[in-house]
């Protein structure tokens, strides 16, 4: 019996297709203007790859910011809830999950058993964002994804003088304008961004096996540099895509209601 | 005796001539990439507004982000220090100042004599910081000094959901594009600065009365918005720009006088 999960963020939105704990289809796509739309269009694109119909899905678990305009909803659940639940089936010795969305981002600390133990969240200031990294890219013409390729070859990385997005990105066109290279730049984005993300975690201990998921995860530079700042090592979930934690994590909630079982 | 102060910020380049203690000529100017040339540039235009020349001044302080940069500067001194002292000179009843910078606020606690009791700084953050106003200004194609004027067209409260610069630009261009009016937008950005410079002035236990100094206390509408965020009414000084650099001369005076203390309080003239 299918269940859907959907995870209509800031900047992507993403639709999970699930029976049994197996995923039938997944999507993502970037978000559109208005949360509907995005939600409307990622679910009809997950259903025709898995050659469903809206109404054979049993149970549809929304979350994201957007979660609460889903129009096929059938309940909207909390991002920490969702991040948690889908880094844990990502992951399942996951500990601590380390997500970083458009435009926040979140350190879940588990318990062994996967109830979330504590958790905190940044989503007032757009460093340690995807925000952050996109802002940057943009300066340097590069795409998102292109920041994590260069750095890795980038023999002497700038320091940025702030965490702040605005003043960091003086830095940036600063160092443009002096000609250093531009991998020496992307890695210093990469080490800011880390830094930052490293102080949230740090806030609410770090405990091994430490998942990273979201958009971000996919870039080597920030996860490399985050390894260094936490001092331990980041493992890759390779069960799924861990853009999709949030998605995997509604849709898994979905097939816990239709079975009966509360949320945990 | 004719001595000079020059405050180098992050934006603008000011300087303050005091002929006897008394205030006989100033200048702004926006700074250029050489902090010295812009003090430079500054300075002499403040000396020709005084009637005198550059060479007539016996000592000179210099102050603000670019201070370590001035060559023509007999000695320098704190931005803190200079807008506390400036402050008391030009209002003595201050006892707290909360100066708005291009990229940078401070709240500083003073004494009767204009010396530093307390302060708090903040530069980490762009929000609350004259920066704001400048980013939000550039993407809606408006004149930094223009939004005061247009704040006070404002009809319709609105406020700001976001604190951030970088997640209020986004929301401010959405409001543009939803058809909310300009004059409601800018009214909702003075309050949003002023409720950050605020909450960081906060930190500090703030002695009333309160003034604003910097090139924001220019602006009518973040006058407005932090005596609402601060729950008082503020004292309006003459020269909230230049203050820094008033500072600034008096401290060049007490090197010149030796020991003797700041003039008369409240002598401002021109």
């Amino acid at each position: 019996m299918p269940v859907a999960g959907c995870d209509v963020g800031s900047l992507t939105s993403k639709a999970v297709l699930m029976d049994r704990s197996r995923i039938l289809a997944s999507v993502i796509i970037k978000s559109k203007a208005k949360p509907w739309e995005s939600a409307t269009d990622v679910m009809n694109q997950a259903l025709a790859r898995a050659r469903l119909t809206l109404g054979e899905i049993r149970y549809c678990v929304g979350t994201g910011y957007g979660r609460e305009k889903i129009p096929f909803l059938s309940e909207a659940l909390s991002e920490i809830a969702c991040h948690g639940k889908g880094a844990r089936w990502l992951l399942p010795s996951a500990r601590t999950v380390i997500d970083i969305g458009g435009q926040d981002c979140k350190a879940i600390k588990l318990e062994k058993d996967g109830r979330i133990a504590r958790f905190t969240a940044n989503d007032k200031c757009a460093s340690g964002t995807g925000r952050f990294l996109e802002v940057m890219a943009r300066i340097l013409g590069l795409e998102l994804e292109e920041l994590g390729e260069r750095s890795a070859r980038s023999r002497n990385p700038v320091t940025l003088a702030s965490a702040c997005t605005v003043w960091a990105q003086a830095d940036v066109i600063q160092h443009w304008n002096d000609k250093v290279p531009i991998e020496d730049i992307a890695a210093g984005i990469n080490h800011a961004m880390a830094a930052r993300m490293a102080v949230l975690a740090n806030s609410i201990g770090v405990e091994p096996d430490v998942c990273m998921t979201g958009g971000v995860s996919k870039n080597r530079g920030v996860l490399t540099a985050l390894e260094k700042q936490l001092g331990t090592r980041i493992r890759r979930p390779t069960k799924g895509d861990p853009q999709l934690a949030g998605a995997i994590g509604a849709a898994l909630f979905a097939q816990e209601r239709i079975q009966g079982g509360g949320i945990r | 005796m004719i001595v000079a102060g020059c405050d180098v910020g992050s934006l603008t380049a000011k300087a303050v001539i005091l002929r006897d203690g008394k205030l006989a000529g100033s200048a702004v100017a926006a700074v250029s990439s050489s902090p010295e040339d812009s003090g430079r540039t500054v300075l002499g235009l403040a000396a020709r507004q005084a009637g005198i020349s550059v060479d007539d001044i016996a000592t000179c302080v210099g102050t603000g982000y670019g201070r370590k940069n001035l060559p023509f500067a007999q000695t320098v001194e704190s931005e803190i220090a200079c807008h506390g002292r400036g402050a008391v000179w030009q209002a003595p009843e201050v006892r707290t100042v909360v100066d708005i910078g291009g990229q940078d606020a401070k709240a500083i606690k003073v004494d009767p004599e204009g010396k530093v009791v307390q302060y708090v700084y903040n530069d980490k953050c762009a929000s609350g910081t004259g920066r704001f106003l400048e980013i939000i200004a550039e993407a809606l194609d408006l004149q930094l000094e223009d939004l005061g004027e247009i704040a006070a067209r404002s009809t319709q409260a609105l406020t700001l959901s976001n604190q951030c610069v970088v997640f209020a630009e986004t929301e401010i261009i959405s409001l543009v594009n939803q058809g909310r009016e300009i004059p409601d937008i800018i009214q909702a950005l003075h309050q949003a600065v002023a409720n950050r410079a605020t909450s960081l002035a906060r930190s500090i236990v703030l002695a009333p009365p309160v003034t604003l100094t910097g090139g924001v206390a220019r602006n009518s509408g973040m006058f407005k918005a932090m005596g609402k965020a601060l729950g008082m009414q503020l004292l309006r000084i003459e020269h909230p720009q230049i203050n820094g650099a008033i500072g600034a001369a008096l401290f060049a005076m007490d090197t010149v006088q030796r020991g003797t203390s700041c003039p008369t309080p409240g002598a401002v003239a021109g």
